[in-house]
This record gives structure tokens, sequence and C-alpha cells, in this order.
């Protein structure tokens, strides 16, 4: 219980951090990713200001035998590079790129009354379940 | 008409980011990354669900809170036309579960682990992003 009560508070945390950075307009990322007008640098000091935080954070890491509230880490550990990882980063980026929404900042607003957020939202949602689906039948054969 | 460059506010706005990820991390263990969070869902395993479902409420509430204060943060039409931005859904869905994370886990998480996989993925989706973006703001004069 108290594990799932601290990922609520930390998905609002990181809500609010998504409001307050700006992020939450997709004007602000295409006007960072848009280099042709005006440009505007703000998403820089969004993931300076996040990664400054969380890299202090790694580094307490190594020095605790396991997480405060759990029994083992659950991090990554590949380090190879692959097609996937490329391919699917090109796929991002350019949904990135043309609609101005990330996958945090489309939920945060998803009910905030926008429909072009409705839209996205749901359609990101839909080829995330189409994802799974495929991934379940092919591991299945 | 380009957004205001808004250093401070954004990376404050980045510093609770990094915050809710850094609880995340120390206290559970678990790396907050957005795609994958909502990933977990759609192939749930038992004892996996609850904390996953809280975080997606714990976005939304803070979500419909700005909208209620300061809607001009959270309640902002995309100038893109419908279709396209349907499209961009899509490929942000599946590119993010075929490459295994977005700008959170492969930005925030993965740069601050310094994952060699994360730093190719946000080397390749930044590039691509302001390649169409650039594209798409040169061809129909939007800034989205």
């Amino acid at each position: 219980m108290k594990n799932v009560l601290l990922a609520l508070l930390a998905g609002l945390v990181f809500g609010v951090g998504l409001v307050v950075s700006g992020m939450t307009q997709p004007a602000k990322v295409v006007g960072f990713l848009d280099l042709g007008s005006g440009w505007d640098p703000s998403l820089a000091f969004v993931m300076g200001g996040a990664i400054a935080v969380h890299f202090l954070a790694y580094r307490l890491v190594p020095k605790l035998e396991r997480p405060i509230w759990g029994s083992a880490w659950a991090l990554p550990t590949r380090r190879d590079v692959d097609l996937r990882l490329v391919l699917g980063a090109v796929l991002f980026g350019a949904g990135w790129g043309l609609g101005g929404y990330c996958p945090g900042p489309a939920l945060t607003s998803v009910v905030a009354g926008a429909s072009s957020t409705l839209i996205f939202t749901s359609a990101m949602l839909a080829a995330m379940w189409a994802h799974s689906l495929w991934t379940t039948a092919a591991e299945a054969r | 008409m380009p957004p205001e460059f808004t250093p401070f506010s954004s990376a404050l706005g980045g510093a609770l980011i990094g915050l809710s990820a850094s609880a995340l991390l120390l206290i559970q263990g678990r790396v907050a990354g957005i795609s994958g969070i909502i990933g977990g869902l759609f192939t749930p395993r038992a004892g996996d669900i609850g904390w996953r479902v809280a975080f997606v409420v714990g976005l939304v509430v803070a979500g419909i809170a700005a909208a209620l204060f300061t809607p001009e943060l959270v309640a902002v039409e995309v100038d893109r036309a419908p279709w396209m931005v349907g499209v961009a859904g899509v490929l942000v869905g599946l590119g993010t579960r075929i490459g295994n994370g977005c700008t959170s886990g492969h930005g925030v998480c993965g740069l601050s682990r310094m994952s060699p996989r994360s730093l190719v993925s946000v080397i390749t989706f930044m590039a691509v992003g302001a390649l169409v973006a650039s594209l798409v703001g040169a061809l129909t004069g939007a800034s989205a």
C-alpha cells in the first residue's frame, strides 16, 4: 500500500513538474525542435534541471544495498545498441516533432480539455496496446 | 509567434521531474520511464499493476488541477491538422515501445545513469524530432 501511495505522489510531482516546465504546451516542445523560426531553448533547461537532480540520486545507488522500501533494484542493465532501439527512437522522434507531445505531457493533459490532446493520447495508447498484442503473439509462436 | 523562453520555470519544473524520478529510484528501485510505466499496464503481471496505475493517476490529477488553476498551461490545442495529431500519437506510441523508452526513461533516467543505449536513443529522437518539426514548420508555417 505504501508503495502505491508513493507512486501516486511521484506521479503528482512529475505531472506538476511537466506543467511548471512548460512541457504540457506542445508549442514549447516544437519551439525547441523547430530550428527554423524563433528558437526556444527552454526544453534544454527542463532536461538539465531533471538530470542535475537525478544524476546525484544515481550516485547514491551503489552506496545502498537495496532500495529503501524494496528488495531489489529493477534497473535496466543492457548496454548493447541494436536496430530496434534506433528504429524506435526514429519513430518516436518523428511523432514528437510532428505532434509536440511525448508520453508524460500527453497523459498529464489528456483530460484538461483540448481535443487534440485527447486525439493524440488515444492514438498513442492504442498503438502501445497494439504493440503489446503483437509482441505477446510473437512470443507465443 | 514563437513561445517565450522560460529558463527559470523550465529548470524548476525539470528539477521536480528529477525529484520524482529520484524518489521512485531510491525508495522503490524503479525507473520513472513514462512509456514503460504505461506499457507494463498492457502486459500486466501480478503485483506489478497498482504502482503503475497510481503513478498515472498522479499525472492525470496534476493535469486536472492545472486545468482548473492555469488552463493556459495544459488545455492548449496543437496547431496541426487532426490527422497529423493522430499519426503523431501512433508514432510516439509505437516508437517508445519498440525503442524501450521516451524522454523520461531514456532522456532523464538513462542519461543520468550514463547508459550508452539511452545516449544513442536521445541523440536519435532529438535529431529526427528537429528534422520533422523544422520541415513541418517550414511547409505549414505553424508553430504547433
